[in-house]
């Protein structure tokens, strides 16, 4: 066990947990400002999850047809099933074209049209002229946009000299003795040291939690840490039941297989061989929203449509496109496809079935990227506290996000964030660092990882921490899946309660400080039963279908009820519920209508 | 299943070893990935250690030497490997711990390059045009995903780590050195343009033989070199 505990001399201006999209790009902007900023990583970043993105990042730049940002505002609210807050998403939409002219400037390499400006292609959910027409909106690198921008951002920060602690595990938040949020306690993996931070601000930008379910898109390392820290330090959770099914997952694999893919001209087709979305969304069929998508495979796998010798999965034909647009448009997923199934596209269906993929809720913020809370029935703002990204809930993707906004929330709220930042700090307080911190509650969290033994009691010793997470990640796709209902998610709260009993009994048998990951992985586990929790209470109690959650109990949008905001609190799973903003920042409110494709 | 594993913990180890680890048939199935074994040799033993995050090729975190060839093990297929497979850190870079290498000098050589897009003065209003024969000539550079395969699989490199730039982040030169937006192309061949820095490069071609995504870093070198020619003539 390291003594160094209490040393306390690393003082920043803001710390930023996480060096993805969001947390570089708020990082690029912070330099720039020369502000003391540290960015903390779990992995070096260009291995943070947004390398995976594949599609695309929408902006109406009206490349290749007439375009608005205004329409793509009324999309992303439709989309979101009236859920999103309408004032974050017109900021967003407004702010598009500009950031991602500013990527392009940062040197992300977008393909290109005949124009020589950056190519767009259609994705799904998006429309001209407020629902009218297919729009060509999705600005896209190949089908490697999320490594490109990634990359970029990097090479950025390289050359802004942003301090990047890399390989840095972020446990909890640290309060002062007022209960402020003060600093930072992390975990440097290569030498097991465990390393205090204290900061004016914190910016949390530690990406999704994918990892809660059993097959999903997401890489290992998205395990929620933000969320569990937020909860830990009595901060709510907003929308935890929405989670984003993505239609095409490799089947039984659940790596992405780009809405790109259709965008670009695929379809899928049960075992008839029919193209069934025209039956689902008749007007834009494949490029309905990923809900509605994901819906309909999973009725026609259940009605017994579905392709293979166990009739188990759904395929997205691409054979009928030249092969050559799939080998420039679609190369990655060309190459996943080769590598996972072992079939080329361009001769053979690719088997998908619905996957996890994006996590919609998150820690509530404003559209600064303030994180906010409910107290005593009052919304306030958490001083010193910032999230972004698929981390934060700002609500810009409400029930449901479009495939294209992901990626631009990332870098939107990032730099708003940043800039919001770099203005509070210029009135900062030289007292900052003074006050005594409550290290206890991280403190008892470290001893116990750091000293807990294998036991000598037989019922535990072949327990472990890799079974307990598969354990959870089976409960939550069996309860709270793509369908929902009361009764199957009422059965899974006590079996979240034994994989609990089971996590504070269970040991760890590397004992060893230097880059122990399953101490890692341990820590990693509490944040995402933490998240678990969240989302079944949210859902059981959310008594209606919209977007992403579809209880079959329940199955209309019940906008009197719950046009509203859950916010779920860890101390004793307790909800409260804040209002949808309805209220754009210049134009008129969109007001909830059926939400039909 | 057999596999024979580097293992070393500065901790507790003296010298690295290598141990044996064997894993049931029953336990793979036709289309496992090594990574995917590694998982479940990890479940026999907690304590091996290595790196892993998005199990699809894109994060290049978990390279590694397998069977004597640098790979990525989340998409090398245990059916295409050979028995005993033995697996090793990537060569040429300090060991932390078991398969878990100290980038550091890789990550430094990359920077050195300085991979940043120098383009003329920001109007955000529009984008730099470039065409789609301009944009083509990006692919098989910018793709990379710093794995570190083709640098710690270079006999040069192993020979002048901290003078040899190294394939990847030669590679990440000639993607600046290509892209038509950026005005540095004569600075960066002059900084380039060194004994060690490019020209320990002796063509060997195990960079190209082990890159996992097919990139050729190999024929980059030859084009920077190339470039220099045509620069000085």
């Amino acid at each position: 066990m390291n003594t160094n505990l209490q040393t306390d001399d690393f003082h920043f201006d803001a710390i930023i947990i996480g060096a993805g999209g969001a947390g570089l790009r708020a990082a690029l902007e912070l330099a720039e400002s020369k502000h003391q900023v540290a960015v903390i990583s779990k992995v070096f970043p260009t291995r943070s999850h947004t390398v995976a993105a594949q599609g695309g990042i929408n902006a109406a730049l009206g490349n290749v047809s007439a375009d608005n940002w205004h329409w793509h505002m009324f999309d992303t609210i439709k989309g979101s099933d009236y859920l999103g807050d309408q004032d974050a998403i017109e900021f967003m939409c407004r702010e598009a074209s500009e950031i991602v002219r500013e990527l392009e400037h940062f040197g992300v390499p977008f393909s290109r049209l005949d124009s020589g400006k950056i190519y767009q292609r259609p994705f799904g959910g998006q429309s001209q002229e407020f629902g009218q027409s297919q729009a060509t909106r999705t600005c896209a690198a190949a089908d490697r946009t999320g490594h490109a921008i990634l990359h970029t951002l990097y090479q950025q920060n390289l050359k802004a000299g942003t301090s990047i602690f890399s390989e840095h595990y972020a446990l909890d938040l640290i309060k002062d003795q007022d209960g402020q949020i003060a600093g930072l306690m992390c975990l440097d993996i290569q030498t097991g040291e465990y390393r205090l931070m204290r900061a004016h601000h914190i910016l949390i930008a530690t990406g999704g939690a994918g990892q809660v379910y059993r097959t999903n898109t997401n890489a290992t390392i998205n395990t929620g840490d933000g969320l569990g820290m937020a909860l830990r330090a009595g901060l709510p959770l907003m929308d935890m039941e929405f989670w984003q099914f993505h239609p095409t997952g490799i089947a039984g694999k659940g790596m992405l297989m780009s809405e790109g893919a259709r965008g670009e001209g695929g379809l899928l087709r049960n075992a008839d061989g029919e193209a069934f979305m025209e039956r689902y969304a008749p007007k834009v069929k494949d490029l309905a929203s990923r809900d509605v998508v994901a819906r309909a495979i999973s009725i026609e796998i259940r009605q017994g449509r579905g392709c293979g010798p166990n009739k188990d999965y759904i395929e997205l034909d691409l054979t009928h496109l030249d092969a050559d647009i799939i080998k420039k448009r679609l190369p990655g997923i060309r190459d996943l496809c080769l590598t996972f199934v072992g079939k080329d596209p361009i001769e053979h269906p690719i088997p998908i079935h619905p996957t996890c993929h994006y996590m919609m809720g998150g820690i509530p913020t404003n559209l600064h990227g303030q994180v906010i809370t409910k107290q005593n029935g009052q919304i306030n703002v958490v001083p010193g506290l910032y999230a972004i990204g698929e981390a934060a809930c700002v609500s810009v993707h409400g029930a449901n996000r479009l495939g294209g906004n992901s990626l631009l929330d990332l870098i939107v709220f990032g730099r708003e964030a940043a800039r919001h930042l770099n203005q509070s700090l210029k009135t900062k307080s030289p007292e900052r660092f003074d006050p005594a911190l409550d290290l206890a509650p991280v403190e008892q969290r470290i001893q116990k990882w750091q000293n807990s033994e294998t036991s000598n009691n037989s019922a535990t010793s072949t327990d472990s921490i890799r079974q307990i997470k598969q354990d959870l990640q089976q409960v939550m796709e069996q309860h709270c899946g793509v369908f929902r209902d009361r009764a199957t998610m009422q059965q899974a709260l006590p079996k979240l309660d034994a994989l609990s009993q089971r996590l504070s009994q269970v040991g760890l048998q590397d004992r060893s400080n230097v880059f122990n990951t399953e101490r890692l992985q341990a820590f990693e586990l509490d944040n995402l039963l933490a998240i678990g929790y969240a989302t079944l209470h949210s859902a059981l109690a959310r008594e209606e279908s919209r977007g992403a959650h579809s209880r079959v109990d329940f199955p209309e949008r019940d906008d009197q009820a719950w046009l509203k905001h859950s916010l779920y609190f860890a101390g004793s799973h307790q909800l409260d519920y804040k209002p949808v903003q309805l209220k754009p920042l210049s134009v008129e409110s969109f007001e909830p209508k059926a939400r039909v494709y | 299943m057999k596999f024979i594993i580097y293992r070393f913990n500065p901790e507790t180890d003296a010298a690295p070893y290598t141990q044996t680890f064997e894993l049931n048939s029953a336990e793979f199935t036709d289309d496992m990935m090594l990574l995917e074994a590694l998982q479940k040799l990890k479940e026999q033993d907690p304590t091996l250690t290595f790196r892993s995050s998005c199990r699809e090729g894109v994060c290049g975190s978990d390279g590694m030497n397998v069977n004597g060839k640098n790979r990525l093990s989340c998409i090398t297929r245990l059916s295409e490997l050979s028995q005993p497979i033995t697996i090793r850190p990537l060569p040429g870079l300090p060991v932390i711990r078991d398969l878990v290498i100290d980038m550091d000098t890789f990550y430094q050589h990359y920077q050195a390059v300085e991979p940043t897009l120098e383009a003329p003065i920001k109007d955000l209003d529009h984008e730099h045009l470039q065409s789609p024969a301009e944009r083509d000539q990006l692919d098989g550079s910018y793709e990379c995903i710093l794995c570190g395969c083709c640098t710690t699989s270079c006999p040069s490199f192993w020979w002048n780590p901290d003078k040899f730039l190294g394939p990847a982040a030669l590679l990440a030169a000639s993607r600046f050195l290509k892209d038509s937006r950026d005005q540095n192309t004569e600075l960066r061949l002059e900084s380039l343009d060194d004994a060690y820095k490019t020209f320990r490069c002796r063509n060997i071609q195990n960079c190209t033989s082990s890159c996992p995504k097919g990139l050729d870093p190999s024929k980059a070198i030859a084009e920077i070199k190339h470039m220099m020619l045509k620069k000085s003539l």
